[in-house]
């Protein structure tokens, strides 16, 4: 589904990810594990399509398609969503406005009839009780004055009806308590399905008792440096990033060839 | 032409005419006004009032005299919209009784005709009516011309509900219209007036509109005026307030037609603990122009004033905010607080933000802050990455940019109506109408 080879990106003159290689098939689960700096988040923006990072080299190839290509509202439309890290408050747009916007601009591309205001509520009410969000947050402006945990919620309500082919979530479990936490997990776990892929990006090991990844990714220096099951997760949780070897925590620079200092 | 002599032209040929040409008092006073337009003539980037919006072009501007205006009945009908509430309606300039909709009154309050008002109660109207000195030149021309507006009087402790909407259309075979409200409001007495300029056809001419109110001690009058003269239109305007003890006025400006808007808020606080809510949003395009320049005097202890004004600022056009605060002596424990905020739709658009703080007392809060900036590129890429148009989510976030004004207008039919001509002002604003 999405094939990712020697992908290169980096910020303001920074080369951030240095050749990144990663293959997903769909109805798979891809965690994501790295230390601070490793490119995990520039990672995901790169996949939706954040104008600030540019792509200096590689391919990202999704259903055949030029990812890359797409502007971002057309990979949103085609299936892509990225769970923020950071979401972003918008004083003055009701979350329901934004949410509906949102769901009918997608169903629109996908040639679904788009929700009339009754049909929207009865579908966003349903899902809002799913992630334990109170009626309330449809009328509040979006994002603004909600706890972290509130929006990390309205993050996972806008993935269950937005109904993506392939998710990202960044760092979705960073700085929630453990309710907070099974609700993502939930989210995430009732969306798997065999015609789905999903990217968990996350710092810590914690996550992936609720969602049970396929494959697991070690990202450091802005490479994959290790794949493997789940069980790679358990063994970063036990021995943390630095025998990794090339761990950006330890090493500034790239290490020449494999080389560790 | 506008040049100055033409005004004192016209003056001469119309005087004699005017509403209230008999009363002597106010034939001197129009008299001593158009002299005193004819000795300072328009503003020019000299005066320091007017550094930013010089009206040294008006001498040659020329005003036709318009021709087919729109049909005022209809222009009426879709702006009411069925709207409850005390109308009175000003075509051209002058008082409309049948398009008019005054409605019933409570005992104590009045409201009538400024041309009515100088044939039955001359004696309030000398008091209430202003000075030549008053203002700058363009409100002296104004002291000398303004044939009517409204004349509203509120007795004491008593609110009226439903809000007085005056509606000002532009009318056929003119090419200006000096229009002079009056709202005297007694002790503790509530109201809510809104001004609706309202344009019509393509033809350049001027209003002058002076809006002077007294609010008495405990009183509280909001005052909204939403602005959409043609985009020829040159609109200088000025809006005075004075407060007794703990009166309470509010300001929402809302200037988003005429080629030049000029609109002069001042509020003095005569008596302790007065409060001011100064609130205002324009949006400019083309190559137009929007000044607000605002005073407001903390003459009294313990007064308290808030400002906000929000620019939508789009191809050349450029808009001008002064926020003058002035703290005397005495006033201890004064609170003032000014917020100006732009947002700059097109690289060649300016915003000037200017705050002119004067305090002469020591025990006093006093803040100000300005910002220019463009659409948030965070925002914009989390409302596209969730499958919304470039075009419709800056749209989206132009238009949340300008609702936190929207949100200090208490009243929410008048919310409304304002949240409605912004979003008729905004390309695109029909695919925001859901927000209504």
């Amino acid at each position: 589904m999405l094939d990712i080879n020697n992908l290169q990106a980096s910020v303001e003159g920074k080369a951030i990810l240095k050749g990144l290689d990663l293959h997903v098939k769909a109805g798979e689960v891809h965690a994501i594990m790295g230390p601070n700096g490793s490119g995990k988040s520039t990672l995901s923006q790169v996949l939706a399509g954040r104008e600030a990072y540019s792509v200096d080299g590689g391919s990202v190839t999704w259903d055949g398609q030029d990812l890359l290509a797409m502007p971002i509202e057309e990979r949103a439309r085609a299936g892509l969503f990225l769970a923020f890290q950071y979401p972003v408050e918008i004083p003055g747009v009701s979350n329901a406005y934004f949410l509906k916007a949102a769901v009918n601009a997608v169903r629109k591309h996908r040639g679904l009839p788009e929700f009339d205001a009754m049909d929207f509520l009865t579908r966003v009410k349903a899902e809002m009780k799913a992630v334990g969000m109170k009626e309330e947050f449809l009328y509040r402006s979006v994002n603004e004055g909600f706890s972290g945990g509130e929006k990390k919620r309205n993050e996972v309500l806008q993935m269950a009806l937005l109904e993506p082919r392939l998710a990202i979530l960044d760092e979705t479990d960073s700085g929630l308590d453990i309710d907070a936490l099974k609700v993502v997990a939930d989210g995430v776990n009732r969306l798997r399905s065999p015609d789905r892929a999903l990217i968990v990006i996350t710092h810590y090991q914690r996550l992936l008792d609720y969602i049970v990844p396929d494959k697991v990714h070690v990202l450091s220096q802005g490479r994959i440096v290790r794949s493997g099951g789940r069980e790679l997760a358990l063994e970063l949780e036990e021995k943390g990033y630095g025998w990794i070897g090339d761990s950006g925590e330890v090493h500034h620079e790239p290490p020449a060839s494999g080389a560790t200092r | 032409m506008s040049a100055i002599d033409t005004w004192v032209a016209e003056f001469k040929a119309r005087s004699a005419q005017l509403p209230g040409a008999g009363l002597p008092w106010l034939a001197a006073r129009r008299q001593r006004a158009i002299e005193r337009f004819a000795d300072e003539g328009w503003p020019t980037r000299r005066h320091p009032r007017w550094q930013h919006s010089s009206l040294a072009f008006m001498e040659q501007q020329e005003f036709a005299a318009a021709s087919g205006a729109g049909d005022a009945a209809a222009a009426l009908a879709a702006l009411r919209g069925g709207e409850a509430g005390h109308w009175m309606v000003f075509i051209g300039g002058c008082f409309n009784a049948g398009l008019s909709d005054i409605g019933a009154l409570p005992a104590g309050v009045l409201i009538q005709s400024l041309a009515e008002a100088m044939v039955q109660r001359p004696d309030q109207l000398e008091a209430a009516f202003g000075e030549a000195d008053d203002g700058d030149s363009p409100a002296a021309l104004n002291t000398a011309l303004a044939a009517d507006g409204a004349f509203i009087h509120l007795g004491r402790g008593i609110a009226l509900e439903a809000p007085i909407h005056l509606v000002f259309i532009a009318g056929a075979e003119e090419r200006s219209r000096h229009l002079r409200n009056l709202v005297i409001a007694e002790a503790a007495a509530e109201a809510s007036i809104v001004e609706h300029h309202v344009g019509s056809g393509t033809a350049a001419s001027l209003t002058t509109a002076v809006t002077r109110i007294q609010a008495g001690a405990d009183a509280r009058i909001a005052h909204l005026k939403l602005q959409q003269e043609n985009e020829q239109t040159i609109h200088l305007a000025s809006i005075d307030s004075v407060q007794a003890r703990g009166a309470h006025f509010a300001s929402h400006s809302l200037s988003f037609g005429a080629r030049l808007a000029r609109n002069d808020i001042r509020t003095r606080f005569e008596g302790e603990a007065c409060e001011a809510l100064l609130n205002g949003l324009y949006h400019v395009d083309g190559r137009r122009h929007v000044d607000h320049h605002t005073c407001i005097d903390h003459a009294r202890p313990n007064g308290s004033s808030r400002e906000f004004y929000r620019g939508l600022l789009d191809g050349n056009a450029r808009g001008v905010f002064t926020g003058r605060v002035v703290v005397a002596r005495d006033a201890q424990r004064s609170d003032a607080m000014q917020r100006c905020d732009n947002l700059l739709l097109s690289r060649q658009a300016e915003a000037d933000a200017r705050p002119e703080l004067e305090i002469y007392a020591d025990d006093v809060k006093c803040s100000h802050g300005a910002t220019v900036g463009e659409i948030d590129e965070d925002s914009l890429f989390y409302l596209r990455s969730r499958g919304l148009d470039e075009i419709h989510a800056r749209r989206l976030l132009t238009y949340a940019f300008a609702a936190d004004a929207l949100e200090r207008i208490t009243l929410l039919p008048l919310r409304k109506r304002a949240r409605a001509a912004l979003l008729a002002r905004l390309p695109g604003g029909e695919l925001l109408e859901e927000l209504l």
